[in-house]
């Protein structure tokens, strides 16, 4: 018994080590660098899904003549700072010319060395930390940035909500929440509003004080760009404590695990997120991105359980065009002419046009502001917001 | 004076409930510690596992058969960790078993993760248990107000059950003395698997509980309520079951009064604390028994 | 039974075949160490960064690093058999005190961005680089901010086992677990936020690739030959101390607690001191683990990643250095190289269903239960891997076989 145990045990690795290698000739790799576990794997994996349906239209590049088929390498970076070094390393080593992501600015950050020593380009699709592009010239983003954001957001609750106080909500030791938070309070306190921040420890699921807290300071806004497994408990606890103020939060909340909540535990809950794009922007890709994930059970159980299209995905399918872009500008398939190409390379995709200024951000001055209708489950449009 | 009632009663309901809670996981960490010695590190992902074993039968069936349904599956579950898991260590160094605990709640999570896909899950509505009630102007949820109530009358019927039945004394038999009990007939392995039976009962009853007030699901929201309730089991003196209940109540109201102050980012921290000062000044917690050491 | 002992405690009453055992064992040692750090000099600089070598190099890294972390939990928890789950906290104050002296003071204001530019305004290698040049700079302050890195947690170990190390087993486990979570939020607090950046990571520090040499137009890369530097000294530092007289007092201690009392050994004594190198050590592989992931945030340092180290240990045997030493590498490599493939949802060109993110971690877990089932003993036992016992093995192998039959037929009866 034992020593079936431990052969099998052995077979397995020799197994693994065989899978490592293999690869064919014309193939071009693009590298997705996202979490599919931890506590951005929901995110990751709906932005995985947009650069798949991408790569489901678009699988043939044409290069310096010859016909290349382009191939998704996926490396699960499980949503941690430790191991992105390795999911980081495993892009490299498998020779991708360009690499998509991450979901969670942190992780981005983590993993950015290790691209840059190798020479590649990274096209950050929805990390919104400035630090992620700030002082390298190898990662780039299509997204907005959180001082933008968060200004956004402070102007919006200021103008469009009246409120004159608000309440944060974020997780201890995430820094997108903590960042995101600090440039609303900046922005929010510049326009004059009074602003409570607090944390909740990660894996906290009891937020009953917190609102409590808030309700009792009177707050007019609640503002909480935490990840969405925390969103939905706060959403649901709110409704329970009968706190009728309008939850605000940024770019995570844009899921359907939010609509979920809200739809099913939440009917009288007021919910606007910030986002990259509103859905009925684009008609066709919407079709064939809800083909896309009807017509696979894994692809619908990555999109949790239903079509609605996540804003996150829309931008993994801009990424990946424009990473595709800048293929076609290098004319090559060696990462160090992609990264020299993609300062110059400019696309217009379903999120809008992207170019990338001289930090390598896109350059985009507007936010989608969405409500959550709790009657259809769907996502309302309420408004383009800019900074003003 | 009502508006101060209004404004900190939600402290006080929130931390009773989540005390209850946190009682009925941590009657199974000390059952089985009293009679294994053994700290259950999987005891917290049993109860995630009975949350997400309630997502999914709730999906497809009733109510009243996806109730009993999880509490069947949530202590077949337990039967069968301890048998593959811990059984088979039973005459090893006590380190291996415990480390073989950390081994099936690594497990257990990493299979939570790839069942759920590493999506949190909404927890189905049970009827009545989570329609709101207002009690002195606080708006809440009845399973805030139900779950102390149900927590006492099981702590009540587990404590005649082990005063007064063969197989509760053979429990304490076997947490007094293990290998003496073993020479007296009992048969020990069987009284082991009624520990870990009625643990993860109880566990399957606090996760529909908990989850009824906190309705999402994720692979690790058993670790955080499994530590504090195990620190609760401490803290009233491992073996001793009120002690557990009183530990787990009074770590649940501090917890919240501590968030209400505004010391938000302390709250877990604090917990330990409280841990580390009672195993200072009285290290077999509030109701635990004084053990000198034998040559 | 006494002679033996003794014959192990002064080496001129060894016999001359054990004398020669160890010297050939200590020359061979020393060879494959050279050896091994020729390889890993050319791994650095010369090998064509393919998809093998390019993740041999960082799963050799975090192998070695968590080699050292595993070994150093080893002291505390094989040797003197305190039960210590604070592991992760003190890698946490060692990988921050590394992370924040060496920050170079350019950067600060980039870092710490939500708290003007921090309260600490110097770096340690950047001081050294000012008078030796750029890369023995780096060198040489980075191996100080490491030992600094150790020190501090240390000095923490200290004063949090003045309290906790009166605990006894179980009750020392929970209670050191509940300090690393402690240290963890003390991190993560915004009211220290100029001095650790709150909940944000730190980075931009000296890091692997930084340690290099520049001569003329080539640059020569150092870094996994540092980790491998640092480690073996590190680890040869804990052989020496658990084969020393302190050594024989913690292996008694974890004995027996009571005999080791009478024998006249201070209990308490001497678990401070294993508990306080053991984390002067832990300190360390922070430092380390700092450098190799070039950010390093607080929230990753939970009590999932003390379990994982002592899993490593679990898996190589308790009382064993060098099989901590191997039980990590493989236990890197198979987590983050070897089994990728089962999230890839396919076999080579086959696709598979059921390979689907998080289906390595399953496997993975699965196999870390049949070998603590199965194995428990561990790779090693409570055994050293030594040359002439390798040796030996291979050719006892007969005899071996034969004493089993014996040993059968004995049963049998």
């Amino acid at each position: 018994m034992k020593k079936l145990l431990a052969v099998s045990l052995a077979v397995l690795m020799l197994v693994s080590l065989c899978a490592c290698g293999g690869g064919s000739k014309n193939v071009i790799k693009i590298g997705v660098y996202e979490p599919q576990s931890g506590d951005n794997g929901a995110g990751g994996k709906q932005e995985i899904l947009g650069m798949q349906y991408a790569n489901s239209v678009t699988n043939e590049i044409e290069i310096g003549g010859k016909t290349y088929k382009v191939e998704l390498v996926i490396s699960d970076n499980e949503s941690s700072n430790d191991k992105a070094v390795s999911a980081a390393s495993k892009l490299v080593s498998e020779g991708c010319a360009v690499v998509l992501g991450s979901y969670g600015s942190g992780v981005s950050i983590a993993g950015s060395d290790t691209f840059a020593d190798a020479g590649i380009p990274v096209i950050g699709v929805t990390c919104t930390n400035p630090q992620v592009t700030e002082g390298n010239s190898h990662y780039f983003r299509i997204c907005f940035l959180d001082p933008f954001q968060g200004t956004v957001l402070a102007n919006f609750a200021n103008d469009e909500l009246k409120a004159k106080k608000a309440y944060c909500l974020g997780q201890l030791g995430n820094d997108y929440d903590i960042g995101l938070i600090n440039y609303f309070k900046q922005a929010a306190e510049k326009l004059g509003m009074e602003v409570i921040t607090a944390e909740f420890p990660k894996d906290n699921s009891d937020f009953n004080s917190y609102l409590t807290n808030a309700k009792n300071a009177k707050a007019d806004v609640i503002f909480a760009p935490c990840s969405t497994s925390y969103a939905q408990l706060i959403i649901e606890q709110a409704e329970k404590q009968g706190i009728d103020v309008p939850i605000l939060a940024g770019d995570t909340w844009d899921s359907n695990q939010i609509l979920d909540a809200a739809k099913a535990k939440a009917p009288n809950a007021k919910i606007y997120v910030s986002t990259f794009y509103a859905e009925g922007g684009d008609v066709n890709f919407e079709k064939g991105f809800r083909d896309f994930i009807n017509g696979n059970s894994v692809n619908k159980q990555n999109n949790g359980g239903n079509d609605i299209i996540a804003a996150v995905s829309v931008m993994g399918y801009d990424a990946y065009y424009t990473a595709l872009e800048a293929l076609k500008k290098a004319d090559s398939v060696k990462a160090a002419d992609v990264l020299k190409a993609l300062p110059s390379t400019t696309y217009t995709g379903v999120t809008g046009k992207i170019a990338f200024d001289s930090i390598g951000d896109a350059a985009r001055d507007t936010a989608y502001i969405k409500k959550v209708n709790t009657s259809t489950g769907l996502w309302d449009f309420v408004k383009v917001q800019t900074i003003k | 004076m009502s508006d101060f009632i209004q404004a900190n009663l939600p402290y006080l309901l929130a931390g009773i409930s989540v005390g209850g809670q946190y009682a009925l996981i941590a009657i199974g960490y000390t059952m089985v510690y009293g009679i294994l010695r053994l700290i259950n590190f999987a005891h917290g992902d049993v109860f995630m596992a009975a949350g997400l074993i309630m997502v999914f039968a709730a999906a497809s069936l009733p109510m009243y058969i996806s109730i009993p349904l999880v509490i069947i599956v949530t202590v077949l579950l337990g039967f069968v960790i301890e048998r593959v898991a811990y059984k088979p260590l039973r005459s090893a160094p006590r380190m291996s078993v415990m480390i073989s605990a950390i081994g099936v709640s690594y497990l257990i999570q990493n299979c939570a993760l790839y069942f759920t896909g590493g999506l949190p899950r909404v927890f189905p509505s049970i009827p009545w248990l989570t329609d709101t009630v207002t009690i002195f102007g606080a708006i809440t949820k009845r399973v805030t107000v139900i779950t102390p109530i149900i927590t006492l009358i099981l702590v009540v019927a587990l404590v005649l059950f082990i005063k007064k039945t063969k197989v509760g004394m053979a429990m304490r038999a076997v947490s007094r003395d293990f290998q003496t009990s073993q020479l007296m007939g009992i048969k020990i392995d069987n009284v082991i698997s009624m520990t870990f039976i009625i643990g993860c009962f109880l566990a399957a009853i606090g996760a529909l509980l908990y989850f009824s007030n906190y309705q999402s699901v994720i692979p690790t929201s058993g670790s955080m309520p499994g530590l504090k309730a195990f620190v609760a089991a401490v803290f009233g003196g491992i073996g001793s079951i009120p002690g557990a209940v009183i530990g787990a109540f009074l770590i649940g109201i501090v917890e919240n009064i501590i968030k209400g102050v505004g010391w938000t980012t302390f709250s877990d921290a604090f917990t330990f604390v409280l841990l580390i000062v009672i195993l200072m000044v009285k290290p077999t917690g509030i109701f635990g028994e004084k053990k000198t050491d034998k040559v | 039974m006494f002679k033996k002992i003794n014959n192990a405690l002064n080496p001129s009453l060894r016999h001359p075949e054990q004398e020669r055992a160890s010297r050939i064992n200590k020359v061979g040692a020393i060879i494959l160490l050279a050896i091994l750090y020729v390889f890993l000099f050319v791994l650095d600089n010369f090998l064509p960064a393919g998809s093998f070598t390019g993740m041999l190099i960082p799963v050799l890294r975090k192998g070695a690093i968590y080699a050292l972390l595993c070994v150093s939990m080893n002291l505390l928890n094989g040797f003197t058999g305190l039960f210590s789950l604070g592991q992760a906290g003190f890698m946490l104050i060692g990988g921050y005190a590394y992370a924040i002296l060496s920050i170079p003071a350019s950067q600060h204001a980039a870092v710490y961005q939500y708290f003007d530019g921090g309260a600490i305004q110097f770096s340690i290698p950047e001081f050294f680089s000012s008078f030796l040049g750029a890369g023995l700079g780096s060198f040489v302050g980075s191996i100080i901010c490491i030992i600094i890195a150790g020190v501090i947690a240390a000095l923490f170990a200290a004063l949090i086992g003045i309290p906790v190390l009166r605990l006894k087993s179980d009750y020392l486990a929970i209670a050191t677990l509940g300090f690393a979570e402690i240290i963890r939020a003390i991190f993560q607090w915004n009211g220290f936020g100029i001095i650790t950046n709150g909940s944000n990571l730190l980075r931009k520090y000296t890091a692997l690739s930084d340690i290099r040499w520049d001569i003329g137009s080539v640059s020569l890369k150092f870094g996994t030959v540092f980790v491998f530097l640092i480690v073996t000294i590190c680890i040869l530092l804990i052989v020496l101390l658990i084969n020393s007289s302190y050594g024989r007092a913690f292996n008694a201690v974890r004995d027996d607690e009571i005999s080791a009392e009478a024998m006249g050994i201070n209990l308490f004594k001497h678990k401070m001191m294993s508990f306080i190198i053991s984390s002067f050590f832990a300190g360390v592989g922070g430092a380390l683990l700092a450098m190799y992931q070039t950010t390093i945030q607080s929230a990753a340092f939970t009590s999932a990643m003390t379990y994982e180290i002592l899993l490593m240990v679990v898996i190589g045997g308790i009382g064993s250095v060098s099989g901590s030493g191997i039980a990590a590498f493989l236990y890197i490599a198979a987590n983050e190289w070897w089994l990728r493939f089962l999230d890839s949802g396919s076999i080579g060109s086959i696709e598979v269903s059921f390979f689907r993110g998080g289906f390595r971690k399953v496997i993975f877990s699965i196999a870390i239960m049949i070998i603590v089932l199965f194995f428990s003993r561990g790779i090693m036992g409570d055994k050293e891997l030594s040359i002439t016992g390798v040796i030996n093995w291979f050719k006892n192998r007969k005899e071996r076989k034969l004493a089993k039959k014996i040993n059968a037929s004995k049963e049998g009866e």
